[in-house]
């Protein structure tokens, strides 16, 4: 027994990581929707956090905790700037800003000569130990826990149901959702630093729009009611292609129907939370 | 020099402007982001090439085959994941989610058909002849992508403008509510409205496809990023604002290539739309800012 649960987490424990990581993906995007906005960015966020992290420890020789520091940090003050002038205005302005800078940041990859331009770049030391992946999803439900009755999750509620109402309540409609895209974008760079540091190898192709689709799939599927919906929606999708594997090329379009019937038959997602009258 | 940048300028930024329209079209009128249109735009450049490949077809041929393919998938997009959505109260960001599905269904599938190769258009396709005027050389392919471009874009406008359809499609741009009541049957109006905007981003397919003679499962992502970005410039639902984007961005790329460097050809676009929310998020036309779905 021992044995065989040895040699099966020689075979899945990747697939475990991938799920952890996957799941702060998840949440990343599940901050902005909170608040009715669409980030289609964050797998470019992630990338950002990926490249700082591995460039701290490869060429800094930083200590691991100060890289996803270093490697979330970026990322968050990234979205500081473009949330701020895109944010003032209507939901879907931000969708689309973050669809070009999804491809502005690839771009920048491909052409800098410290990411390693197409090649990408290899030979990141392998730093994450499991436990890193448990403390910070254990923060991360520990912050979403809390959030949820903080005024800051309450004004993101507000926000997210009707914006105009709530601005006249009072609430400071944009600082909000510039900062909830901010932290989703934290969360989405640690993500990519953690990740950075177990597959020793980063390529410009890895964050494009395909994975932001994949990303927005994670937490539409799960149901973005709370914070629970997004984390089994990674889940579920980072485990099926396992089982998937026949369809191939068409994994993608999978996604695409996944997306097109949820958002159709199953608006609130696997996870739905009753709503106190 | 600076006359022959103007004339690739006026080629590349009236195939912009020719997505662009289709784009501004479904928002003003449907009031969604359809980020399906470069699945549709791509969908278009293959069919022209198929019944060049396959009949031997001429260009114009080509395009008008584009046009339809791409318009039926327009309407196929608008009838499977956009209206069951209008038959109830949703979130405003459902169906811009929905069209992504549909966009990564599309591109799914067609690489699964075509593989991940770059398909051309047969080398005698079109003649290589050039004109002469004063300094600048025009090719062929360049007077018929601009000739075309202006041509549908005259059409269209005089559509919207001039004909019964455009009456209708203006007045459920402005509420479909009050337009319902006044007896104008909505549903058919979406769904022509995605039917012609679809149709002109097949045309800039078929143009584009003609142009860089390259086809490809994933020829639609750059050319999304630039529309959004003209529409934005122009004013969101704005079709001059449209047509004036495209030709602004065309003009930027061709002279960033031609006097800086190429490398960053891609992101010029996301500069443009950038500043543009800054200094004026309506864009250049705009009214639609105040508007929330």
């Amino acid at each position: 027994m021992i044995e065989f649960l040895m040699s099966f987490w020689q075979t899945y424990n990747t697939l475990f990581y991938t799920i952890m990581v996957h799941g702060m993906l998840a949440l990343s995007i599940y901050i902005t929707l909170a608040c009715g906005q669409l980030s289609l960015g964050n797998a470019a966020f992630m990338g950002i956090g990926a490249y700082t992290a591995a460039l701290f420890t490869m060429k800094l020789n930083a200590p691991f905790g100060l890289a996803l520091l270093a490697g979330g940090m970026l990322p968050a003050f990234v979205a500081l700037i473009i949330g701020a002038p895109t944010l003032r205005l209507s939901g879907v302005y931000l969708a689309m800003a973050t669809l070009g800078f999804g491809e502005v940041v690839r771009v920048v990859f491909l052409n800098i000569s410290i990411t390693g331009g197409s090649v990408g770049l290899n030979g990141v030391p392998p730093k994450t130990e499991l436990w890193h992946l448990f403390l910070v999803m254990g923060v991360l439900i520990y912050f979403f826990l809390k959030l949820k009755n903080s005024r800051f999750g309450r004004a993101m509620e507000a926000i997210r149901e009707d914006e105009v109402a709530a601005s006249v309540m009072g609430i400071k409609t944009t600082w909000f959702k510039v900062w909830a895209f901010a932290i989703g974008a934290f969360i989405a760079g640690i993500a990519g630093g953690l990740n950075a540091h177990f597959t020793f190898f980063l390529s410009p192709r890895e964050y494009g729009f395909d994975f932001a689709v994949d990303i927005l799939t994670f937490a539409i599927l799960g149901g973005t009611g709370t914070f629970w919906g997004p984390l089994v929606g990674s889940t579920i999708l980072t485990i099926m292609p396992e089982m998937l594997r026949f369809i191939g090329p068409y994994r993608l379009a999978l996604n695409g129907l996944i997306l097109v019937l949820v958002v159709i038959y199953l608006p609130n997602g696997i996870i739905t939370v009753k709503k106190k009258d | 020099m600076f006359l022959q940048q103007f004339a690739n300028a006026l080629a590349l930024g009236s195939v912009y402007a020719l997505f662009a329209i289709g784009f501004t079209l479904i928002f003003g009128v449907l009031e969604i982001v359809t980020l399906a249109h470069g699945a549709v735009f791509m969908i278009g450049a293959f069919a022209g090439l198929m019944v060049v490949t396959k009949f031997n077809a001429n260009p114009i041929t080509a395009i008008l085959v584009g046009m339809m393919a791409s318009g039926v998938l327009g309407c196929l997009i608008d009838l499977v994941a956009v209206r069951p959505l209008r038959k109830r109260k949703f979130h405003h960001l459902a169906p811009m989610i929905a069209t992504i599905g549909c966009a990564t269904i599309i591109i799914s599938i067609s690489q699964g058909i075509f593989g991940a190769e770059v398909y051309r258009f047969p080398f005698d396709f079109m003649p290589a002849t050039s004109f002469n005027f004063w300094a600048i050389q025009l090719t062929l392919l360049q007077i018929i992508i601009v000739g075309v471009a202006l041509s549908l874009m005259m059409i269209i406008i005089f559509l919207l403008k001039r004909t019964k359809w455009g009456k209708a499609v203006r007045s459920v741009a402005e509420s479909p509510r009050t337009a319902a009541l006044l007896g104008i049957p909505v549903e058919r109006v979406f769904l022509l409205t995605a039917f012609a905007a679809s149709a002109l981003g097949g045309a800039a397919g078929v143009l584009t496809g003609i142009n860089f003679n390259a086809i490809h499962a994933f020829m639609g992502g750059p050319i999304m990023h630039r529309g959004i970005a003209v529409i934005i410039l122009g004013g969101m639902g704005d079709i001059r604002g449209a047509v004036l984007g495209g030709l602004i961005l065309g003009f930027a790329e061709i002279m960033s290539v031609a006097y800086l460097s190429s490398d960053f050809r891609d992101a010029i676009s996301f500069g443009l739309l950038f500043v543009i929310l800054l200094v004026r998020p309506a864009g250049i036309f705009g009214s639609h800012i105040e508007r929330k779905g």
